[in-house]
């Protein structure tokens, strides 16, 4: 995080990067998220 | 023509408490109004050149056009996608939409230097290329909407069943239109601030600003409606029929899971602001840990417990987390156009409102709570008229 960043190109390269590490955790958090807010319900309820 | 009044509002005492107090507020606030009116913003307010925008547009405005989100997300779940169950919840929400854009109308004309030219963007200089001009117009044209959109709940008090009959019929239209407005101001809102990448607090600023603003409505606007169906269960319950009494729990658990979905991805985007403008060393700094409190405290939190209570079934779970949401909205609103604005000005020339400024946004919200209070306890927003069922 602290490193130094010369280049637009080294800047974009290491926020897209998290960014799409991010995202790909937040989709497998959100998929559990999704099964516990919905585990408990009948099908009736939905 | 004779207007309608319900049994149980004839009952209503005019010299409750509440009324009293608001009584007292209103001649507080009409004084502070003469003082604006005559003395000016500096008479009234801690405005200046450095921070023209105070509380009345981070309070009133702002926060009032988040809070005021309910009417047009209730009224598209229930008349665009057709979530039926949700209904009794339409008209209440309606009405706090309608009130709270008139309210956020009214607190501008204290703002604007002169109010009667609040009309001028439209009539006499069209700013067209200006962000706040798209602001301006969705707002005077969302409230026409949401006037219309609660005309029919007026128009049974009145008993003027014609009128009534093609207010009805312009449900849907008025509903996909009050979508479209929303969508576009609720996120303007947010892009008024892309003009000030230095003055806003970096943890706060984001390219995603106008996304960020659209998204936390949602959740407000069902919070909201939450929150404020809550309240009107504590003072208006001999005012409800059987069909409100009967889905409200269905209404608080289905706004629940939905305020915790739309949390939880707005939690998610909030973090890749903070990452797309690589700004993880701030979060270790005084702004940064004030960040963490509205990140974790007032959207992380609220995801769980939204979560836990729906799951459970627990309804005042639920209810108190609305209000936890709600009050993370007003911080968070509060936060972009008050608290980390201006934020590295020295201490003596940051804004912190005049007791008069508070006292005016005090009183707007007064008249506000009583004109609520005259609507439900005559017209139909709580009950069903009796001369048209299934209307409601």
């Amino acid at each position: 995080m602290t490193e130094t960043i010369h280049t637009l190109q080294e800047f974009m390269f290491r926020t897209k990067g998290i960014i799409y590490i991010l995202a790909i955790l937040y989709l497998l958090g959100f998929t559990a998220f999704w099964k516990f807010l919905f585990s408990r319900d009948k099908k009736e309820d939905l | 023509m004779k207007a309608y009044l319900p049994e149980t509002a004839k009952k209503r005492s005019l010299f409750s408490p509440f009324n009293i107090f608001a009584g007292i507020v209103i001649i507080m606030g009409l004084v502070l109004t003469f003082l604006r009116f005559t003395k000016g913003l500096g008479g009234v307010s801690n405005l200046d050149h450095t921070n023209p925008w105070g509380l009345w547009i981070g309070f009133d405005l702002l926060t009032g056009v988040a809070l005021a989100a309910g009417g047009y997300v209730t009224a598209a779940a229930v008349e665009i996608f057709r979530f039926d169950k949700y209904h009794s919840a339409v008209r209440p929400a309606i009405l706090t939409g309608f009130l709270g854009y008139a309210l956020v109308v009214f607190a501008l004309t204290y703002d604007v230097g002169q109010p009667w030219r609040l009309p001028y963007p439209f009539f006499v200089s069209q700013g067209v290329t200006s962000v706040m001009f798209e602001v301006g117009a969705c707002v005077a044209l969302y409230l026409t909407v949401l006037f219309l959109e609660f005309s029919p709940a007026a128009l049974e008090w009145l008993g003027l069943e014609k009128a009534h009959r093609w207010a009805v019929r312009m449900t849907m239209v008025l509903t996909i239109l009050g979508v479209m407005l929303s969508t576009l101001h609720q996120s303007s809102l947010g892009a008024m601030y892309l003009l000030v990448p230095s003055k806003l607090h970096p943890l706060w600023y984001s390219p995603y600003l106008p996304v960020f603003f659209f998204v936390s409505s949602i959740a407000a606007g069902l919070s909201m409606v939450i929150f404020e169906s809550t309240m009107a269960h504590r003072k208006f319950h001999d005012m409800m029929d059987e069909n409100h009494l009967k889905h409200a729990n269905e209404v608080t658990l289905g706004f629940g899971r939905a305020a915790a979905l739309v949390l939880a991805g707005y939690f998610a985007i909030k973090v890749f602001g903070v990452a797309l403008g690589n700004h993880w060393d701030l979060l270790f700094t005084g702004y940064g840990i004030w960040f963490l409190v509205e990140m974790l405290g007032f959207v992380l939190l609220p995801v769980f417990l939204f979560a836990v209570g729906v799951r459970d079934r627990n309804i005042k779970l639920i209810k108190f987390t609305a209000v936890i949401t709600v009050l993370g909205i007003v911080l968070n609103r509060l936060n972009i156009s008050l608290i980390c604005f201006n934020y590295h000005l020295p201490a003596d020339e940051r804004y912190f409102p005049h007791w008069m400024e508070i006292g005016i946004s005090v009183f707007v919200v007064t008249v506000g709570l009583l004109v609520y209070k005259f609507i439900v306890t005559r017209m139909p927003i709580l009950f069903e008229h009796p001369q048209y069922p299934q209307e409601h």
